[in-house]
């Protein structure tokens, strides 16, 4: 079965509190906690949509953004990226992923963001 | 500026003064015995003024001597003109021709605007420093993700508890224990918060001397500008003594002499060799080419330490955020190389953040009191970034313990502010 959701988030209880929140959706989500080994992560899963952080140890939410787009595979290259970031950051992120979400964000707010990414 | 220029504002402020306390010109010249003629001379600044008839002059007429002293009105008409230059000045147009005339008319009203002036360009030169270190300190932008991280964590967890109906015991508990632990996380982060900000206050300015020297270095290099022009007299002290070893290395070894041995080296460039080639000390070879960062070098940085581990100098690699001054960490090949010196040490080094560096270290000791005088340590670490990722094998370094997030590290000696649970000695 195709993962719905591949979120790449290195703060576990954040990870843990939205795998909860979007499993009782029905969607299938995994988990990766660091941004090495992120882009082979996403390669191996290849989800619906990715929620990335961008604020990752090794390697940037946007550094792994500009990994996916780049990837052979068109189908890969274009999954939809809902990226997470503080408000400050929303701007750059905002230019390049497809959805952003300031933290600390609300639990209806993520659930309606993947719902419209995700239908 | 010339004599005669600066008398023609002393005679002018001894006229103003004098019409001031409207006294006769005749009768002041022969108070302090001249002619009337001489004094209608010195007034229209056609005749210089000695200290002496300076001191006759101001008691005559009941000012401090330094008032109508060369030079001082100099200084003082260009502070008016630089307060009147300042944006906030815009559509005042404060009269710029008469300010000899104002600032002798009214010194105690120029002396106040002029303090005003200063202590105005004081605070906003300290704004901007501090708006800079608001959005440049590693430190601060650590601690703000991690509270931000905790509070996120936070929200979720505690909406999904009130709001999501029915739980199992068994992520409810998961859950009760996550909010325990980002609630400690975030009091422990919060009061380091608060001692840091507490430390801009008690600082009294936006860095220590060191923090402002680097930060001068960095932007302006060792050509840049007059180390008078840094904010405090310790950072201008230390400038001065960076910038005089600085130009001793260059005499000792001349950029095109150090750029012409790179070029010739094969790559990539070995520094112990190239010390060979140019029959130098290798600790001056890797101060030059810190300094020097020619090709195969460009972003290179250098730590410097005495043999206690005191940081004595510190030129940030690029993308190498240095700690606060005072802090460190005990894994710096640096700190490897005090243990053996005169031995090159070459490790290739990896930060929390994944960025790979190659260092090599050295260290050396001195007797410059001769025989009976101490023996003298210090040691020196050339970084340099890496192209793309760290090798598996680099050492995994930190900026310092307080915020680092290798909470298992064998080297730690005081507990990380990002996760409350990690002691001293790697007691996760």
């Amino acid at each position: 079965m195709k993962m719905d959701i591949l979120m790449i988030e290195d703060e576990p209880n954040i990870a843990e509190a939205v795998r909860f929140l979007l499993s009782r959706e029905g969607w299938q989500v995994g988990l990766h906690a660091d941004g090495a080994g992120a882009i082979e992560a996403i390669r191996a899963a290849t989800p619906r949509l990715v929620i990335l952080d961008l604020m990752l140890p090794h390697r940037s939410g946007t550094q792994i953004l500009d990994d996916l787009r780049a990837e052979g595979d068109a189908a890969l290259a274009a999954t939809p990226v809902l990226m997470l970031t503080a408000r400050g950051q929303s701007a750059e992120a905002g230019a390049r992923a497809d959805e952003v979400l300031a933290k600390p964000f609300d639990n209806d707010e993520l659930r309606q963001t993947v719902r419209r990414m995700l239908p | 500026m010339t004599g005669r220029s600066a008398n023609v504002l002393t005679g002018t402020r001894i006229r103003e003064r004098r019409l001031a306390l409207s006294r006769r010109q005749a009768e002041v010249a022969r108070s302090i015995g001249i002619s009337a003629a001489y004094l209608n001379l010195i007034e229209h600044n056609r005749r210089p003024v000695g200290p002496d008839l300076i001191a006759r002059l101001a008691a005559e007429l009941e000012v401090p001597a330094d008032e109508l002293a060369e030079g001082r009105e100099e200084i003082r008409i260009a502070a008016l003109r630089e307060a009147a230059a300042h944006p906030v000045a815009v559509g005042t147009s404060p009269e710029l021709d008469q300010v000899t005339e104002y600032l002798a008319r009214y010194p105690g009203w120029s002396a106040l605007l002029i303090a005003h002036a200063r202590r105005a360009g004081g605070l906003e030169r300290q704004l901007v420093d501090l708006s800079d270190r608001m959005t440049q300190d590693p430190y601060l932008l650590t601690t703000l993700h991690e509270i931000l991280s905790a509070v996120t964590a936070v929200r979720s967890t505690a909406a999904i508890l009130v709001e999501e109906g029915e739980i199992s015991p068994e992520w409810r508990r998961r859950f009760h224990q996550n909010l325990h632990q980002d609630s400690q996380r975030l009091s422990l982060t919060a009061q380091a918060l608060v001692a840091h900000l507490d430390s801009f206050e008690a600082e009294g300015q936006a860095a220590t001397p060191q923090e402002e020297v680097e930060a001068w270095l960095a932007e302006a290099g060792a050509d840049g500008p007059d180390p008078s022009t840094l904010a405090s007299d310790a950072a201008q002290a230390m400038a001065a003594v960076l910038l005089d070893g600085l130009q001793a290395d260059r005499a000792a070894l001349p950029d095109a002499v150090l750029a012409g041995a790179v070029a010739d080296a094969g790559r990539p460039v070995d520094p112990l060799r190239l010390a060979g080639l140019l029959d130098r000390p290798l600790d001056l070879v890797l101060r030059r080419l810190a300094d020097l960062r020619p090709p195969g070098f460009e972003g290179a940085g250098l730590l410097a330490c005495d043999g206690s581990g005191v940081l004595t100098l510190r030129r940030a690699a690029q993308g190498f955020a240095l700690p606060r001054p005072g802090d460190s960490c005990a894994l710096w090949p640096l700190y490897h190389a005090l243990a053996v010196p005169q031995v090159a040490l070459s490790r290739t080094v990896v930060t929390p953040e994944g960025r790979g560096f190659a260092t090599l270290s050295y260290a050396q000791r001195r007797q410059p009191r001769g025989l009976d005088g101490p023996l003298l340590t210090d040691a020196l670490m050339l970084l340099m970034p890496l192209d793309g990722p760290a090798p598996a094998d680099a050492l995994p370094i930190g900026p310092a313990c307080r915020i680092c997030p290798r909470l298992d590290c064998p080297a730690r000696r005081e507990a990380s502010i990002l996760m409350p649970q990690a002691g001293p000695g790697g007691r996760a």
